[in-house]
């Protein structure tokens, strides 16, 4: 019993070190100050600071979009990705595809950073917009695929076939039985794919120009001047997102899971 | 016709992997043969591994990255171990996965305000009557903060190792004599070394390139791998000899890559990579 309780007592030591610095971040939004040390009186200042800020709205802005753009093309690419690795005969082909499509999972964002950069550099491509939504795209479509694929997996071939004898076509068959069955593969691969978009910075970092910036890239310069309690209040509004967020994919995935005890299918 | 169907649809995924993940690892190993005025030269690697700056650089990269996963993994063992004997421990695990999905460079500029001269640790220290202390930019700090963003990638591996887990094994051992202690030793840390694998293969590798910490927390006197990197490409652009730091990064990757197993897929939710 005894046992029991210091076990308790670490984990929840565990979980102050985590929260501590989010609470600090986010409990000096509030504070009438201008620094983060001596909480002084509470005040709603910064918030609205950061919403009358037309710079940091206009940035919040495109970080979404490029996000939601970026997450949409990768979702797209990697799909059909996934369904062409899975449909590969030899394992050969379909293990070197593999290796070659989780390098960029594995690598330093630093390494895909500057060779990027490279990479847009030879090709005369300008930096800014674009350069970022395609890197954007680049660091999605990996990730994409490995949540489809296990989908992918799951669908017995006997559907595919059934369908086919019974006079579907090839689109219909894709259409009507292999898309719906990988939804939440393709789902989850999107909502994945929109995350690492919102939250990069050292790609974005490398290749973006002096024109366009997103918020990480954003939020380094400002810190790197020192604090401003904007930044704080801005944590404040993205805490909150980041708990919906995070609490909706919770809820798609008990449902997912759900789904998946009812049909009996594993 | 079936074929020609499917072969459309996978054209751009072919695409992407030829110019997005096969060229540009080409291109950074083709650049790391080229000096600052673009000519041929095996000069950066001689300079790498001539110059000692540069070994002693990679070498403390290396250095940084071992303590950082090293804490990490004491942090984070006993408390994914715990946590598996947790009632509700899907939403106990949620609540570490959350800190991931705040913004990276969130938590490093928390971390400015705490670990400053007035900050809340040098505050909090004085109610125990302790003088403050220049804490902001030193390697302690440096370590903290990386080990701090680290533990959620290094607690769900092990986690779901544990997960994995055979309790008959630790009961029979138990039943057998073992001390709890033993049973760890002998049952429990074996069968779940493949997490804390995947787990120090997801510390170590981001480790080695954080470059925005070692600026923000670290005061530029931690140079990682990472940030030598970002200082050549985008500071005194010298392209070539950040290419030659960069294959080397790549290289160390495949190292320990090798070292902690294949068996890896870094980092999915809730995680996510960053440098």
């Amino acid at each position: 019993m005894r046992k029991f309780k210091w076990s308790h007592l670490y984990l929840i030591f565990v979980f102050i070190i985590l929260y501590v610095p989010i609470a600090y971040l986010v409990g000096f939004s509030f504070s009438d100050g201008d620094r983060m040390s001596h909480f002084s009186g509470f005040t709603f200042r910064h918030y609205g600071e950061l919403f009358n800020d037309p710079r940091m709205i206009q940035i919040v802005l495109d970080t979404l979009l490029l996000a939601l753009l970026s997450a949409l093309i990768a979702t797209i690419i990697g799909t059909f990705g996934a369904m062409a690795i899975n449909s590969a005969r030899r394992s050969v082909t379909k293990n070197t595809v593999l290796s070659l499509n989780n390098i960029l999972m594995v690598s330093p964002d630093v390494i895909i950073g500057a060779s990027f950069l490279i990479f847009f550099t030879a090709l005369n491509i300008p930096l800014g917009f674009v350069s970022v939504l395609l890197s954007h795209i680049a660091f999605e479509i990996p990730i994409v695929v490995l949540m489809v694929l296990p989908k992918l997996r799951e669908l017995p071939s006997s559907m595919l076939d059934a369908a086919s004898d019974l006079g579907a076509s090839d689109f219909q068959v894709l259409r009507d039985v292999t898309l719906p069955y990988i939804m939440p593969g393709i789902f989850s691969g999107f909502f994945m794919a929109f995350t690492y978009s919102l939250d990069d910075f050292a790609v974005t970092y490398f290749v973006t120009g002096n024109g366009f910036s997103t918020l990480s890239v954003e939020i380094y310069a400002r810190a790197r001047q020192g604090i401003s309690l904007e930044i704080n209040a801005l944590s404040g509004v993205m805490f909150i997102f980041a708990l919906v967020l995070v609490v909706g994919y919770y809820f798609i995935q008990q449902q997912q899971t759900a789904h998946k005890r009812k049909k009996g299918v594993r | 016709m079936r074929k020609k169907v499917n072969t459309a649809f996978y054209v751009p995924y072919g695409l992407w992997l030829l110019l997005f993940v096969i060229a540009p690892m080409l291109l950074i190993v083709y650049q790391s043969f080229f000096n600052i005025n673009h000519q041929f030269t095996l000069a950066n690697y001689a300079t790498y591994f001539q110059s000692g700056t540069y070994l002693t650089m990679t070498f403390n990269s290396v250095w940084y990255a071992f303590v950082i996963t090293v804490v990490t993994l004491l942090i984070s063992y006993p408390a994914a171990y715990i946590l598996h004997y947790m009632k509700h421990k899907q939403l106990w695990l949620l609540l570490i996965i959350l800190p991931t999905w705040i913004n990276l460079l969130l938590k490093a500029y928390a971390f400015i305000g705490i670990f400053g001269r007035d900050g809340g640790l040098n505050n909090f220290l004085g109610w125990f009557g302790i003088a403050p202390k220049q804490l902001l930019f030193t390697d302690a700090a440096f370590i903290f903060v990386a080990a701090y963003i680290e533990i959620p990638f290094m607690i769900l591996p092990i986690f779901n190792g544990i997960e994995e887990l055979d309790e008959g094994l630790v009961n029979a051992s138990r039943d057998l004599g073992a001390s709890p202690w033993q049973t760890f030793i002998h049952v429990t840390l074996p069968l779940t070394m493949s997490g804390v694998k995947s787990g120090v293969q997801a510390v170590f590798i981001p480790s080695l390139s954080l470059f925005m910490i070692t600026r923000l927390i670290g005061g530029n006197r931690v140079i990682t791998l990472g940030t030598a990197i970002e200082e050549h490409f985008l500071t005194t652009m010298n392209w070539g000899m950040g290419s030659t730091i960069g294959v080397v990064l790549i290289v160390t990757m495949f190292v320990i890559m090798f070292l902690t197993g294949e068996r890896n897929k870094r980092r999915v939710k809730g995680g996510k990579h960053h440098a």
